[in-house]
């Protein structure tokens, strides 16, 4: 039930567009409204998100380390695992991002006969990880051809080097075919893996399906059934200078592409998705460890008012001396 | 706001690239591509001849496929005959049979690929026909 839901969610939704386009002659509302809102969405969910996570207080100083903390001089820091100034926590940030230092480290568990446990080096998920959200930034970027007017040299070069195995026409993309693979992989983990499979929601299985309708739409439209793709990019274009228009004779699977796009935006900053704004505002992660140097404060502090040892003496002081109480102040 | 500053900073860049293509299209007149069907050699057919090999839809779409297809069998299979589907048959050639009545690469295929931003390789290997420079 767990993939169920979310793969039929999916297939509805594919149905939806089918029979909006074709029965509905909605191409307006899947071409320019549903996308316009979809990105609207997009963008004030992510800024509202943020914002959230900005205002929550963080209570205490919790960066997660795994080196050597900064300490008396002879003793050689660890800047990179354990970094106690801004820079290096960007530079331990900046790996984070773009390599998934932390999930290079993954370790897989076992118990085997004896009873005796082993640990073993597991990159299986970190390579798909990465397969995956680097051919998914650069299909993205790839795109752009599709939303620009005089397409920046950039973007060539990294087409160019995507296709440059020259297979078929158009030409084979290679991270068209990465991400398909790694969204495959990543899917079968789930299902396959009776650990990951019990702690995995119909929310971890949604995006996965999404993506890969996306993906397959995309690839089809590509290189199996072809669209017009001069009047994709009139559309394109008409919703990038705010003068949407809907040339005749666009198929319907590109409004399948597009509408699940506007889902997969939509839904973003709502989900699981969010940890790419998340990522940033991870208080483990973003911040130095210095609470040798600086105090950290927490913010939910209640102001307690402290009575200090000077003033209980200015109280007491009389008393004090005739007890015989030694003070500091006569 | 704890660390508004980062913070903001951090969602300026955010907004940034995601209404980039918004900015980056301000004030560009979005020009559409018209390939240009008046060479010499299309106007001499009669108006009912004025047909490519397959039909305009057909063509407009899958016209990088056909000439793939075409490619393979002249080069791996040395087919050199073409039956379209109304059965009419041609040479497959891009130099001799698509370019003797598309003779205006400049006006007809650049239009739409550079609209596209995309470079076929066809010429690599194959020889443009001579244009006169406009």
């Amino acid at each position: 039930m767990k993939t169920l839901i979310p793969f039929f969610a999916v297939v509805i939704l594919v149905l939806l567009a089918l029979a909006g386009v074709n029965m509905g002659n909605q191409q307006f509302l899947f071409g320019v409204i549903i996308p316009y809102a979809a990105v609207t969405v997009f963008i004030a969910g992510i800024i509202y998100r943020v914002v959230k996570w900005g205002r929550s207080p963080v209570p205490f100083s919790i960066p997660t380390t795994c080196g050597q903390q900064k300490s008396l001089p002879w003793i050689k820091q660890n800047k990179l695992e354990n970094p106690s100034t801004t820079l290096w926590v960007m530079a331990r940030m900046a790996l984070e991002v773009f390599f998934f230092r932390s999930l290079f480290r993954n370790i897989k568990t076992e118990l085997r006969e004896g009873p005796k446990l082993t640990y073993g080096s597991d990159k299986w998920l970190w390579m798909a990880g990465l397969a995956f959200h680097w051919s998914f930034l650069i299909i993205l970027i790839r795109h752009f051809r599709f939303f620009a007017q005089g397409v920046p040299l950039p973007i060539h070069i990294i087409e160019s080097l995507d296709s440059f195995l020259q297979i078929g026409i158009p030409l084979l993309y290679i991270t068209d075919a990465l991400l398909l693979g790694a969204v495959t992989f990543l899917f079968a983990r789930r299902v396959y893996l009776p650990s990951v499979r019990y702690i995995s929601l119909p929310a971890d299985y949604f995006p996965l399906f999404l993506i890969f309708g996306i993906a397959v739409s995309g690839v089809l439209m590509r290189y199996f059934v072809r669209v017009d793709i001069v009047s994709v990019k009139q559309l394109t274009m008409g919703l990038v200078s705010f003068t949407p228009v809907i040339p005749k004779g666009i198929s319907s699977i590109f409004y399948v592409h597009l509408f699940l796009i506007s889902v997969l935006f939509a839904y973003f900053p709502f989900s699981k998705l969010v940890h790419m704004a998340g990522v940033f505002m991870s208080p483990t992660r973003n911040m130095p460890n210095d609470s040798r140097e600086v105090r950290h404060i927490n913010p939910w502090n209640y102001p307690v008012h402290i009575h200090t040892y000077d003033e209980y003496e200015n109280d007491f002081r009389d008393k004090m001396k005739a007890a015989g109480i030694p003070v500091e102040k006569e | 706001m704890y660390n508004a500053g980062k913070i903001l900073i951090g969602l300026a860049i955010f907004f940034g690239l995601a209404t980039f293509p918004f900015f980056y299209n301000m004030g560009k007149a979005v020009a559409k591509p018209d390939p240009k069907l008046d060479t010499p050699e299309i106007m001499k057919l009669a108006k009912q001849d004025r047909k490519c090999v397959e039909p305009k839809e057909f063509m407009r779409a899958e016209h990088m496929q056909l000439l793939n297809n075409w490619r393979d069998s002249v080069v791996r299979d040395n087919v050199r005959v073409y039956v379209n589907s109304e059965g009419k048959k041609f040479d497959m050639s891009l130099q001799n049979t698509c370019m003797r009545c598309h003779s205006n690469k400049k006006k007809f295929c650049d239009e739409c690929h550079n609209y596209m931003a995309v470079k076929p390789y066809c010429w690599d290997c194959h020889i443009a026909p001579k244009e006169k420079e406009s």
